[in-house]
């Protein structure tokens, strides 16, 4: 039994606790203040007015679509590659032992386990090596190599808790191999990589190191940015669509949550 | 005999499908083969053959005077790597990553513990979203509000004015290593916003380690005459530790090596990250380019070893 004096922190803590927690989110509300101010040459503070006429002028700048499109493009591709590779892998690593696995499992891990730049650069000087011209493939190619992680772990975690006699009883009531993945491996599994599968996009949306080095002349929404960071050009503008981007990514993460929650406490997170 | 044995074997269906899948229960390792080559292939050509290409050309050279790569296996490139002022960008990122690690776990720790410990049902899930949308939130974005906010005009310079405590950053900024012409462009910005946007990465970890302690044993401690700093020494901070070590590979792998932010928000003084663009970008020297990402690739590699022996993958 846990009394009742345990269940309330200590001050120091809370104060902590609580002073971490702004320190995280206090510079990204900033974002969403400067997305409405009338000032453009500095980062003034406080902005002298609030306006909202920065979101139509963002609206209409065509590189922004562009940048856009790309991003979206990008990541939906890389996404659905890592979404059948990184399945395949976690189910012959869950459901099957054989020599290697742990080598496997660090394989798959690597590619974000090194820093970005290290797969970047070893990217682009095999794309010149192979003499392949940077394009929309490249990009994809990089982006899907360190997506798969992430659906793997989803699927991995999620693999392990769905019981193995559940499988042998659709076999035994006689269903062959694709029958039991279609009605009884894909609805367990399926919330767990809708889960990766959003996360992954998340990932490849953001990403700017790996992609700094395959893509040539192409800028997807993060390179913008960059480019935008490095030689701003039009701050409001930039301060509008780093606000979107936020509440882009936010969307995703939300949904990974509550598509995976009840599993957690089902595993018994807690203890 | 023989008839009771054929009717308790089922026949053997008839569809491709069902004659595929039959195939597939007799030889498991079919079908295992089937799983592992695309993920396999993908990983080892694409991931694996570019890392190998890469560190391949670590072992060539450049001509001083075409330019052009020289394709025979050489240690010059290494020996220019150890040369000082390539010596002083790597200690330089070392330190950097440590201190970084450092201050981050000091930051994390009481979020983790706060987290494990006391929040309960529907506070633990709102702490667990706290942690991961910032985590998750764009990187650029991150680094662009640290533009804001340490800009001359910006916030900080705002609050601290506010407070008549302006001489304060002024005295901070003349000091000879951290300091610089403003925080945008000094090791202290660069500082801050590694630790911001790495952080969030050092949380998770330590709380799965916290949670795993069980609260009867911080109770045990303190009936036995443990004050609270020994309670915490002796008994959470090693059990905390796995944990702390798992969160810091990333912290530490992450700030060795990037380039974004130390060229966004910094000196003009390189990191590893930068020295590698730079060299393979405006150079043109790729073997040299190579050789620098051996060092990170090194220094994770004995960090992993070390962090396996300590059982922090337990705590992932």
């Amino acid at each position: 039994m846990r009394s009742e004096k345990a269940n309330s922190a200590p001050l120091g803590l809370k104060i902590a606790a609580a002073a971490g927690l702004a320190f995280m989110h206090l510079p990204i509300l900033l974002i969403f203040l400067y997305a409405f101010t009338t000032e453009e040459k500095s980062y003034q503070f406080p902005p002298p007015g609030l306006t909202t006429q920065w979101f139509a002028v963002a609206w209409n700048r065509p590189d922004v679509w562009a940048a856009l499109t790309l991003s979206v493009k990008v990541a939906s591709i890389a996404t659905a590659v890592a979404l059948v590779l990184g399945t395949l892998c976690a189910a012959a690593v869950s459901q099957t032992r054989f020599f290697g696995r742990e080598t496997i499992s660090l394989l798959v891990i690597l590619p974000i386990a090194l820093p970005g730049i290290i797969t970047g650069i070893a990217l682009r000087s095999a794309f010149s090596m192979a003499e392949i011209p940077f394009s929309f493939w490249t990009i994809v190619l990089g982006h899907a190599t360190f997506c798969i992680v992430v659906v793997y772990n989803n699927a991995v975690a999620r693999f392990r808790r769905i019981s193995g006699s559940l499988i042998e009883a659709s076999m035994d009531l006689g269903a062959d191999g694709f029958q039991t993945f279609r009605y009884v491996i894909l609805p367990n599994i399926g919330t767990a990589l809708l889960a990766g599968g959003m996360l992954a996009f998340a990932l490849s949306f953001d990403e700017v190191i790996v992609t700094t080095f395959t893509a040539g002349q192409q800028s997807t929404l993060p390179i913008w940015m960059l480019e935008e960071l490095i030689r701003p050009r039009q701050r409001p503008v930039t301060n509008v669509v780093a606000m979107v981007v936020v509440m882009a990514t936010f969307l995703p993460i939300l949904g990974a949550y509550y598509l995976t929650r009840d599993g957690d406490q089902i595993a018994g997170a807690g203890k | 005999m023989t008839i009771v044995a054929e009717s308790i074997i089922l026949p053997q269906r008839r569809s491709t499908s069902g004659r595929l899948s039959d195939f597939f229960w007799r030889h498991p390792h079919v079908l295992l083969a089937i799983f592992l080559a695309p993920p396999l292939l993908w990983l080892g050509i694409v991931y694996l053959g570019s890392l190998f290409a890469l560190l391949l050309q670590s072992f060539f050279s450049i001509d001083d005077f075409s330019g052009l790569i020289n394709y025979e296996f050489t240690l010059a490139t290494y020996r220019q790597l150890l040369s000082e002022s390539n010596l002083d960008i790597i200690i330089r990122t070392v330190s950097m990553a440590a201190l970084v690690t450092l201050v981050s776990a000091l930051i994390a720790f009481p979020i983790a513990y706060y987290a494990a410990r006391y929040a309960r049902g529907k506070w633990k899930a709102l702490f667990y979203l706290a942690v991961m949308l910032p985590l998750w939130s764009s990187y650029l974005v991150k680094i662009y509000a640290w533009k804001l906010i340490l800009a001359k005009e910006g916030i900080l310079t705002w609050f601290f004015a506010k407070l008549n405590l302006l001489w304060l950053i002024d005295a901070w900024l003349s000091l000879p290593v951290v300091g610089g012409n403003s925080l945008s462009v000094s090791y202290t910005g660069t500082f801050i916003v590694f630790v911001y946007v790495w952080m969030p990465f050092m949380i998770l970890p330590i709380q799965a380690a916290l949670e795993r302690v069980p609260a009867n044993l911080i109770e045990a401690s303190s009936d036995l005459g443990g004050t609270p700093a020994q309670t915490f020494r002796h008994v959470l901070f090693p059990l905390a530790l796995p944990g702390i070590v798992a969160g810091s590979i990333f912290t530490f792998s992450l700030t060795l090596g990037d380039y974004i932010i130390p060229q966004i928000v910094g000196s003009s003084r390189l990191f590893i990250g930068q020295a590698v663009y730079a060299q393979q970008g405006t150079a043109g020297n790729i073997p040299l380019a190579a050789a620098f990402t051996v060092v990170p690739i090194v220094i994770m590699g004995a960090y992993l070893w070390m962090a396996k022996r300590m059982g922090a993958f337990d705590a992932l």
